[in-house]
């Protein structure tokens, strides 16, 4: 093993034991013991090479340069500085973290219907001590993979939402990151827990951006359980700085009949990893997994996503597109699992990339292992470039260059748009891509 | 208006306009005809500035100015109009969100204020109404599943919200039905004036018979080799290219 990966290494332990005397009388509690194992766990583990088939197109190396300070306090930023991240028109319950540290002043939260808990985690280790306790960690193991132990050995907080039965949450909930790093090299560690009972609905958005373009890490770990017949959209945008390290776990448990939707939106970082992976554990779920991602620059963003049909009479739709330019490197790895008894399964997986530099690249690797006979399973990529003809015919109408590549990709990106339901966050991001494609077209 | 001398364009290697010469003055009608791959479509997008056909040869001057050393934009916005013989399907591009872009791009380059969507929308439904389409696709992608029919209304469509100085047709009449043609032919006849003018290249008669040309010129192997008044279209119907196709290029 090199030094560099072995000192950082040492770099976090250490930063543990001074993050612990942090925590006041939060060691005290069951989930210390916890965080404790995971840190443990960590240093055996240790940080994958590309060795590791998981980690084989994306590289961490660069992550491992640095020396990121666990978040403890966060700056004051001015509830204006947070204008450009809510959505103009958008009716929606709003919890603000800043650095990761949750901030009252910045949240609003009306009225929610009974029965509803929504909270800090760093709260519900408390109030709710008994239900986060059973179902933190229970879908996402420490044990298995590094950056989910390092997120459970510095989770401190993050959001805890649990849905009753039959609840229908009316107003959307927006679940707000910024960061400002003030020169300050910090890590987050950013850990979610949403339980939605049966037949309950929601709309989830969660928004990752920064104030001031420095250089960040955020680890985050969000628990999904989604109950019969439930019904979950889960809308991500990552707009995070340029220098940002964004790595974060999405896990999806389905029961019977339940519908889940991710629409994953990821524009910025310098290396970005997503890993999404649903679990069809009872018949008839339907999940949609959708994803747009724009690269310059020297950016690295890597979708792994995993679904796992463990029973008979699900569906699942996967759909990614994504724009290189530069020397931006995309990574899609599109894992679908149908297990012996999954009969009926229907997987359908599409995967499009648009290159616009020669030096822009993708890695695409959809990996099908179906053990049952009885199914309808499709998968495609494509890597292409903007149409040509399109482009003439649209300059031949008057309309600029540098415009005429923008409306081409944003229509290249508009089934994905076409996905997130809620108007005010759709219009909004279809206009920041839009900005993003002109500083760079 | 437009003054092409000795143009000369090739494409991958391949000579295709040998030597074309045409002047074209304010409020005139001219018809380009002539057998398939003659080099009709391809003089049409040189005019509008299409970059893979390469000029090797000659000049092209637009209102005094060098019209190929202008972007497509720039043509367009000078009022430079090509129908396209095949439109473009662009999918997640509203017809709507195109159209009221290229029209501000053109009135901001004239100086004019730029229209908001009401505005646009109040325009863009007067103009679907000259040429009897259904306001449905301003809504609908551009092209996107329409048939052959409703693309080249939805040409004419556009060139009735951009008004253009200069406007080609290529084989707008192809594919439309008599209705359909009725209506395109009005729809030129509409926005014809004597400060613009009208290139349009048929392989038909019938399409001349409500778009009077002041002159008709017959393009074969990427020369004019005969040009004339409206009873030449008239001539070739009735006996074909045969006849011209071994005069020598002329000067139209
Ligand atoms: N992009 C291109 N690449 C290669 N060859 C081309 C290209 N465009 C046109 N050509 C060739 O140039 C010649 C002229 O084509 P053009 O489309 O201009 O003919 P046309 O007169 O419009 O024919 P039609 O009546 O069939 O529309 C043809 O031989 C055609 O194959
Ligand atoms: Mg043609």
């Amino acid at each position: 093993m090199d030094s560099e990966k072995k000192d950082i290494r040492e770099w976090y332990q250490t930063a543990f034991a001074d993050f612990e005397n942090t925590l006041n009388g939060g060691a005290s509690l069951p989930f210390h013991a916890v965080r404790k194992k995971a840190i443990a766990r960590f240093a055996e583990l240790g940080f994958p090479s590309t060795r590791n088939e998981d980690w084989k197109y994306t590289n961490v190396a660069p992550l491992l340069k640095h020396q990121f300070q666990p978040v403890t306090e966060a700056p004051d930023i001015a509830a204006e500085s947070l204008a450009p991240f809510l959505f103009k028109g958008l009716d929606a319950d709003r919890l603000v973290f800043v650095n990761g540290v949750y901030s009252e002043a910045l949240s609003s939260v009306s009225n929610l219907p009974d029965g509803i808990i929504l909270d800090t985690l760093e709260n519900a280790f408390t109030t709710h001590a008994e239900t986060v306790t059973q179902a933190l960690g229970k879908t996402v193991s420490y044990e298995d993979e590094t950056f989910s132990a390092l997120n459970t050995a510095f989770a401190r907080t993050g959001v805890f939402l649990s849905v009753p039965a039959g609840v229908v949450l009316e107003r959307p909930l927006y679940i707000l990151h910024v960061s400002k790093t003030d020169g300050r090299e910090f890590l987050a560690a950013p850990r979610n827990l949403f339980l939605f009972g049966d037949n309950s609905q929601a709309r989830l958005v969660e928004g990752h951006y920064n104030l001031d373009g420095g250089t960040s890490f955020k680890n985050s770990v969000t628990e999904i359980s989604v109950g019969a017949g439930a019904l979950v959209e889960h809308i991500r945008i990552q707009d995070e700085s340029k220098e940002a390290f964004h790595f974060a776990t999405t896990q999806v448990e389905q029961a019977t009949g339940s519908n889940y939707t991710s629409v994953a939106i990821d524009l910025g970082g310098t290396l970005v990893r997503n890993n999404l992976n649903v679990h069809l554990a009872e018949e008839r779920c339907e999940a949609h997994l959708i994803g747009f991602y724009f690269g310059s620059g020297r950016q690295l963003i890597d979708n792994h996503t995993m679904i796992d049909h463990a029973v008979p009479n699900c569906e699942s739709n996967e759909l990614y597109k994504g724009i290189l330019d530069d020397r931006a490197h995309g990574v899609f790895n599109g894992k679908v699992m149908v297990r012996p008894d999954a009969q009926k399964t229907n997987a359908f997986q599409q995967n499009q990339a648009i290159l616009l530099s020669d030096d822009a690249h993708i890695d695409s690797k959809p990996q099908l292992e179906i053990f049952a006979d009885d199914v309808k399973c499709s998968h495609g990529a494509t890597v292409g470039e903007l149409d040509d003809e399109s482009l003439f015919y649209l300059r031949a109408r008057g309309i600029g260059e540098q415009e005429a590549h923008a409306m081409l990709r944003l229509a290249f990106a508009r089934d994905i748009f076409n996905y997130i339901k809620i108007d005010a966050v759709r219009e909004r991001l279809e206009e920041l891509v839009v900005e993003r494609f002109n500083n760079k077209a | 208006m437009l003054s092409i001398k000795n143009l000369h364009v090739s494409v991958e290697d391949t000579e295709i306009l040998k030597g074309v010469n045409l002047e074209v003055k304010p409020g005139e009608i001219h018809a380009i005809m002539g057998p398939n791959g003659s080099g009709k479509s391809t003089f049409a997008n040189v005019l509008a500035g299409r970059e893979e056909y390469e000029v090797t040869d000659g000049e092209v001057t637009y209102l005094g100015q060098d019209l190929l050393d202008m972007a497509p934009e720039e043509r367009a916005r000078e009022g430079v109009f090509l129908a396209f013989q095949y439109p473009v399907e662009i999918p997640g591009v509203s017809t709507s969100h195109f159209m009221k872009t290229a029209l501000n791009a053109i009135r901001e380059h004239r100086g004019e204020e730029q229209l908001d969507a009401m505005q646009f929308l109040k325009l863009a439904r007067e103009k679907m109404q000259l040429i009897e389409m259904d306001e449905k696709f301003l809504h609908r992608s551009v092209n996107d599943g329409f048939s052959g029919g409703e693309k080249k209304r939805n040409e004419i469509f556009q060139m009735a919200v951009l008004e253009p100085k200069l406007a080609i047709l290529d084989e707008t009449d192809s594919g439309l039905d008599i209705d359909a043609l009725r209506i395109v032919a009005n729809g030129v006849n509409k926005l014809r004036s004597s400060d613009n003018a009208f290139i349009v290249v048929t392989h038909y008669q019938r399409l001349l018979n409500y778009i009077v040309p002041d002159y008709v010129h017959v393009l074969v192997d990427g020369r004019i080799v005969e040009s004339g008044d409206k009873n030449l279209a008239l001539r070739l119907e009735e006996q074909g290219y045969d006849w011209v196709k071994d005069n020598d290029a002329v000067t139209a």
